[in-house]
């Protein structure tokens, strides 16, 4: 697979594969996190979820990852059947280890998609099929590295190799591009919106960069606690009552907004 | 060549300790041992749980209390059920709260050993618990090694299983649970293996001790090693010579077996920390 300049192609979107997400509600002690969600993702689609700090975004892959104890429902059905425990590949917000830890990607890599012990070393065929992965994100040269050693931006690559191994029926992003500069950027989103392409993942995409999402998106959610706004990415952020709920940022996503509905057109075209 | 004699004879001396039944009965304590608490050490560090190893340990004391004053004729049990509710205990109650790790685990630590010596010295007669403290590896006896045998043999079952989920965890539980992994039991699981292997090993080197001999070697592998499986192949190395060392050490010198093998434990951290960044970046340019 390739991921740059390919020929655009109809996403094959076969229409029976979906996340039904209805009446969902998480609490947290007393504090209400998300009340009475309800969304219905495709395969093949990349839904931007976007939302001020605190405002549950988090939270709701959480609930999709069956993480936090939710009421209401979350159902995956894959080609027309209920399917209980569907791949989902997710690459969180940020890790949680101390960078002196002594875990090389391969390592990594292995303990995630192997049940072969990692301690007793990485077997040649795990090793390779690791380093398959990391090929179609340009990071194969990053197998030996510990993972305290790498960048925001490889890491970034590592974990969305790992997420795509093997190809999930949904993938989870949470901010994925804190941490990426603006090189690094325009890859990753091109590389998002190829492998939506390619292997008809739902792609669940929480993010703040309002400017960067709005073109590669198909739907983009707003989330304060419950969904206050939803549709396409231009009317969203056209929306006046989102603007104002996003205070500060209010001047940016204004002036943005025009643009984005410029650059709907050509929406489907392969990316320069 | 005469050289090469006199080393024979010196290292002779040394094993010469050996004609005793209850070195080669510690000496098989250490082999067997060592290397089970290097295993667990290695995820004791990479998890982050060494302030909750050390509360497991110091539990031994109310542990001991609760089966003085049931009666039993061996506390062993009343330590191992309360070591094995209060490693289930804290992590649900972590879980519950999402309170700071590191707070939970000091107030839990507090109560555990106020609580011990409050119930042991009643009537001013805490100095015969205090072998808890210290432990004695030479007094080890054939059941004792039995257990171990056995222990060992479970905690290597356990790594064959979970030791993947435990690397995954240790960087992120949400990227586990996206795999199908549960963070809570496999958390759980370790909590609780690792209590009931702390329990059974208090009579042999100590309340005092026993963190020591699960974090340090694990410590120091970690400036050496690039991957897991150098880590713990590292860790269990070190562990096993500390081990040797100190117990032949602890013999001639007539110091408590516990500490001598944390002193060389120690001793190998610190040089660990001074030689590890040259170390790794030779073994890197290696490969």
């Amino acid at each position: 697979m390739t991921l740059h300049g390919k020929a655009p192609h109809t996403p094959r979107v076969c229409g029976h594969c979906c996340t039904s997400i209805d009446s969902l509600t998480v609490a947290f002690g007393r504090g209400i996190v998300l009340k009475d969600v309800n969304l219905r993702i495709n395969c093949g689609e990349l839904v931007a979820i976007v939302g001020p700090n605190g405002a549950g975004k988090t939270t709701l892959l959480k609930a999709i990852l069956g993480e936090v104890p939710y009421t209401g429902s979350i159902r995956f059905s894959i080609r027309g059947f209920i399917c209980p425990a569907p791949r989902i590949g997710y690459v969180p917000q940020k890790l949680n280890f101390d960078s002196d830890s002594p875990i090389s990607v391969s390592d990594f890599m292995s303990s995630a998609i192997s049940r072969h012990p990692v301690w007793l070393g990485v077997r040649p065929s795990l090793r390779r099929k690791c380093n398959a992965a990391l090929e179609r994100f340009s990071a194969e040269h990053l197998l030996k590295r510990r993972l305290g050693e790498l960048s925001g931006g490889e890491l970034q690559r590592v974990l969305l190799a790992m997420a795509m191994t093997p190809v999930p029926d949904i993938l989870l992003l949470d901010e994925p591009v804190s941490g990426i500069d603006a090189k690094g950027l325009s890859v990753f989103y091109r590389t998002v919106c190829d492998l939506r392409r390619e292997h008809d993942v739902s792609i669940i995409m929480v993010t703040h960069d309002l400017p960067a999402i709005a073109p590669h998106a198909d739907r983009m959610v707003f989330i304060r606690q419950s969904i206050l706004a939803e549709g396409k990415p231009s009317e969203v952020l056209a929306n006046a009552n989102l603007i104002v709920s996003l205070g500060s940022n209010l001047w940016t996503i204004s002036q943005f907004s025009e643009s984005v509905v410029k650059s709907e057109d050509d929406h489907d075209r392969p990316l320069p | 060549m005469i050289d090469l004699c006199h080393r024979v004879i010196e290292s002779a001396t040394v094993l010469e300790c050996l004609k005793y039944d209850f070195m080669k009965r510690a000496l098989l304590a250490v082999s067997l041992g060592t290397p089970m608490f290097a295993l667990l050490g290695t995820m004791v560090v990479s998890n982050r749980m060494v302030f909750f190893s050390d509360v497991l340990g110091h539990s031994a004391l109310t542990g001991v209390a609760i089966g003085v004053i049931l009666g039993l004729a061996d506390p062993l049990w009343s330590t191992l059920v309360f070591a094995v509710i209060l490693a289930i205990g804290v992590n649900v109650f972590r879980r519950a709260t999402h309170a700071a790790n590191d707070t939970v685990l000091g107030v839990f630590l507090a109560t555990v050993v106020a609580l011990g010596i409050v119930i042991l010295s009643r009537g001013g007669g805490f100095a015969k618990f205090s072998s808890y403290l210290i432990g004695d590896i030479l007094a080890v006896t054939p059941q004792q090694l039995a257990i171990l045998g056995i222990l060992l043999a479970v905690v290597l079952a356990y790594w064959v299983v979970a030791a993947n989920g435990l690397v995954l965890v240790s960087i992120s539980p949400s990227l586990a649970r996206s795999r199908g992994m549960s963070s809570f039991l496999i958390e759980t699981s370790f909590a609780v293996l690792l209590a009931v292997v702390v329990t059974f090993s208090i009579r042999l080197v100590g309340i005092l001790m026993i963190n020591s001999l699960l974090v340090l070697p694990a410590a120091a592998a970690r400036n050496l090693s690039c991957d897991v499986r150098s880590y713990t192949l590292w860790t269990v190395g070190l562990s096993l010579f500390s081990g040797f060392a100190g117990l032949f050490a602890s013999y001639y010198w007539g110091t408590a077996t516990g500490a001598t093998i944390v002193l060389f434990s120690a001793a190998f951290y610190i040089v660990a920390a001074v030689c590890g960044g040259w170390w790794r970046g030779r073994t890197l340019a290696q490969s």
